[in-house]
């Protein structure tokens, strides 16, 4: 063997030696820079090792020149924003809640934050678009068990509903059936007369008549004489088109025989008061606030 | 000779230097200088576009106050461009898409019709070679002083040469990377902060970075820019025809080639005197008489150094010439150019241009200075107030093209007792009135509430109506209005 592979006549270049069915493979050389990109690639690499973090040891790392960390560069990118949101945050707090509705900076500001500190701490139970679900208010509506204006919806949320805060709402709706308060045969009536509140059909008259006697005696107290509801116990308004656990009559037979206690958490120990006054206003802006 | 004892053997390394080559060298082209019409035309070229590239980013256009008075800029800040009378917004990008397709389809027409004028004339990369290629011939001098300077070993007087070149490269790349950043911010405002330090490190990092790419583009890696890194070569074969005008070598003209003296006779041969002219100059480093290759970049020099050696010994100029592929096997060498430019293809590319270009007229004529965008909550889908009417939000986009603050009503039709209120607002206030400042985007949330019975179905279609309170413009948008299963 004279040449290691044969050359090929036109071009000028070796073959790879490889023949399938009479076609051969041509062995062109690669272009120089494209061995100086693979060389400068390599030494670009050194030199990123020198500088940057990269090589594991048994408990640490080599740090590198520059001492970049992914996790220093997080906390300065938090910090840098915290320090971005100080002045918005400041005002939150030091302007009146009902003020910064007309600041539209501060305004939008809490808007935005409100937002996203609801999907965090209070979507699990209202639903991500606050719509609520049977037992968890809707908050896009327009009725409110403790109040709707924004200093209303800024205690609730500070200091919850039944929660273990002392300051705390609060408001029961007592187990009428198991603490024997009335009888199954009274709660039908009862029943049926809160269906009779709101229009429904198909109701039985006479049942409505006696039902009425005893919402007098034993709810009227809370939910008002005209059924209306009171705010000072979040007793709600059962004249109205919006039910909290459901309209139907087994489940009013039900939270009439066994009670409701839902609890809201008190928040005030677990977020700052500027998260606070954005969720406020974040939930006063989604239609039914007053 | 060979000692006999001492046997010869017939044998050749293996691994030889010279097969062993992985990786090719460059070889260098020092093109030699042309003159003719076609260099000249070059020249002309070169300046004109150049004076656009710089002069351009300098162009004033007035368009009132709180509006930059640049005529081309891209305001990567403010998220506008500018093009003279034209002001396109972020999602108007369309218009570049459009721009984009006009620039491809004359591409193809030209291509179709000339050859590859693109890459031989206007090409950035073609007119700052042959710029870089212009200072080197300044510098070293023309192709036989740059081949003897190069073989020549390094001496001041080299050194100094090769100082110069690379040095004004690098000025030219400079002032190309400079010009470049004009055409993002305001050009007399950027160019002071350029000298001052005061500019953006981005206008900086710009320039160094294109100063970087000019230089080894123009100065370095020059013809392989266009054979290895450019796709438009390879596609140059679907653009091109038979019937397409590029630069051609009249074989049937030419060949038998040969060296000639003069006052021989010209029977019984080609007029190719293989002087190798053409391929001296060709700035390519190919030879035009193998026919249209893919290196070829149709700057026609060769032409121009070909007619000036046919008029040195009196044959007719146009061996090497615009011609068509079909052209080339006519041997007559007073032979008139037939081209056929009106051919299906060049028509139905025709035809594509039109259509793009008069829709972008149109669009661009039809631009509306005030849109709406409205987009309805879907969560929650709707809402049921105490009263059983049913409510939906929506948040509405009111863009405000124009120069000045503009006041906008909003109202909404389409259902029987529907009432309609801005957040805040409350359901009593009517008042919607929403006030855009000049040049941007006003988001407001809206809700329409409407009683149960007025829906017919689950889903109901009212329109949004925003009137310009100055003008009396108005825009409508047709959304929906959900409510409970029916």
């Amino acid at each position: 063997m004279t040449e290691k592979f044969e050359k090929d006549e036109i071009s000028g270049t070796q073959t790879t030696g490889h023949e399938w069915d009479g076609i051969k493979e041509l062995d062109t050389p690669m272009p120089r820079w494209w061995l100086w990109t693979m060389y400068a690639t390599i030494i670009w690499s050194i030199g990123y090792w020198i500088v940057m973090p990269a090589w594991p040891l048994v408990s640490s790392y080599t740090a590198g020149m520059i001492g970049y960390s992914s996790r220093a560069s997080l906390e300065n990118v938090m910090s840098e924003a915290a320090a971005a949101h100080a002045t918005d945050r400041a005002a939150l707090v030091t302007t009146e809640l009902s003020e910064i509705q007309s600041d539209q900076q501060t305004y939008q500001y809490a808007l935005r934050g409100g937002k996203s500190a609801f999907a965090v701490n209070c979507s699990q139970c209202h639903g991500s678009g606050a719509q609520g679900a049977p037992g968890f208010p809707n908050l896009n509506d327009d009725e409110w068990l403790w109040g709707g204006s924004v200093d209303s919806i800024y205690e609730t949320i500070k200091y919850g509903i039944r929660s273990d805060h002392d300051d705390t709402r609060l408001g029961d709706m007592p187990a009428f059936l198991d603490d024997e308060l009335l009888e199954p045969a009274q709660i039908n009536d009862v029943a049926e007369y809160v269906l009779s509140l709101s229009q429904q059909p198909d109701l039985d008259a006479e049942a409505v008549t006696r039902g009425k006697e005893v919402f007098a005696a034993e709810c009227a107290s809370c939910h008002g004489e005209n059924a209306k509801g009171l705010r000072e116990f979040g007793a709600p308004n059962l004249t109205d088109a919006i039910w909290f656990y459901g309209g139907d009559k087994e489940t009013i037979v039900r939270t009439i025989s066994k009670g409701r206690a839902n609890v809201m958490p008190a928040w005030v120990d677990r977020l700052d008061d500027a998260t606070i006054r954005q969720l406020t206003l974040y939930v006063h802006s989604l239609g039914g606030g007053e | 000779m060979a000692d006999s004892a001492v046997e010869n053997i017939d044998v050749q390394p293996v691994n030889k230097k010279e097969n062993r080559a992985l990786f090719e060298k460059r070889k260098k082209i020092q093109p030699k200088k042309a003159r003719g019409d076609f260099r000249r035309l070059k020249w002309i070229i070169m300046a004109v576009t150049l004076a656009i590239y710089y002069i351009t980013p300098w162009i004033r256009w007035d368009r009132g106050e709180g509006a930059p008075d640049q005529a081309v800029l891209v305001d990567l800040a403010r998220e506008r461009f500018y093009f003279f009378f034209i002001e396109i917004w972020p999602q108007e990008v369309y218009y570049i898409t459009g721009l984009l397709i006009i620039g491809a389809i004359s591409l193809f027409l030209v291509t179709a019709l000339f050859g590859r004028a693109w890459c031989g004339y206007s090409c950035p990369q073609t007119v700052w070679t042959d710029l870089f290629i212009f200072v080197e011939r300044l510098v070293e001098g023309d192709r036989n002083a740059r081949l003897r300077l190069d073989k020549a070993p390094m001496t001041a007087s080299k050194l100094g040469k090769r100082v110069l070149k690379h040095g004004i490269w690098i000025v030219i790349g400079v002032l190309t990377g400079g010009a470049w950043v004009f055409y993002f911010a305001d050009a007399p405002t950027l160019f002071r902060d350029l000298f001052t330090f005061n500019a953006a490190l981005i206008a900086y990092s710009s320039i160094a970075v294109l100063t970087a790419t000019t230089y080894v583009f123009g100065g370095l890696m020059r013809e392989q820019v266009c054979t290895y890194m450019c796709p438009w070569p390879r596609i140059q074969g679907a653009m091109v025809g038979d019937e397409t005008l590029t630069v051609t070598y009249h074989g049937a003209r030419g060949e038998p080639r040969g060296p000639h003296k003069k006052g021989e006779t010209w029977e019984n041969r080609g007029h190719c005197i293989d002087c190798n002219q053409c391929v001296a100059v060709c700035p390519m480093g190919i030879d035009i008489r193998d026919g249209l290759q893919m290196e070829c970049i149709t700057c026609a020099l060769c032409i121009d150094a070909c007619n000036d050696v046919m008029d040195k010994i009196d044959l007719p100029r146009g061996l090497i010439s615009y011609d068509t592929y079909a052209g080339q096997f006519d041997a007559n060498p007073n032979k008139k150019l037939k081209v056929r430019f009106v051919r299906p293809r060049t028509i139905a590319y025709s035809l594509i241009l039109a259509l793009v270009a008069a829709i972008m007229l149109f669009t661009l004529l039809n631009r509306s200075i005030l849109e709406l965008n409205v987009i309805r909550d879907r969560n929650p889908l709707f809402v049921t107030l105490s009263d059983g009417s049913i409510r939906n939000g929506y948040t509405v986009k009111i863009l405000n093209k124009t120069h000045d603050t503009r006041r906008y009503r909003i109202t909404a039709e389409g259902l029987k007792g529907m009432q309609s209120w801005l957040q805040l607002d409350g359901p009593q206030d009517h008042d919607l009135v929403v006030i855009v400042p000049e040049d941007s985007v006003s988001s407001v949330k809206m809700f329409l509430s409407a009683p149960a019975d007025s829906l017919s179905s689950k889903t109901e279609d009212v329109d949004v109506i925003v009137t310009d309170l100055d003008t009396g413009q108005v825009e409508v948008q047709t959304t929906s209005f959900k409510g409970p299963d029916k």
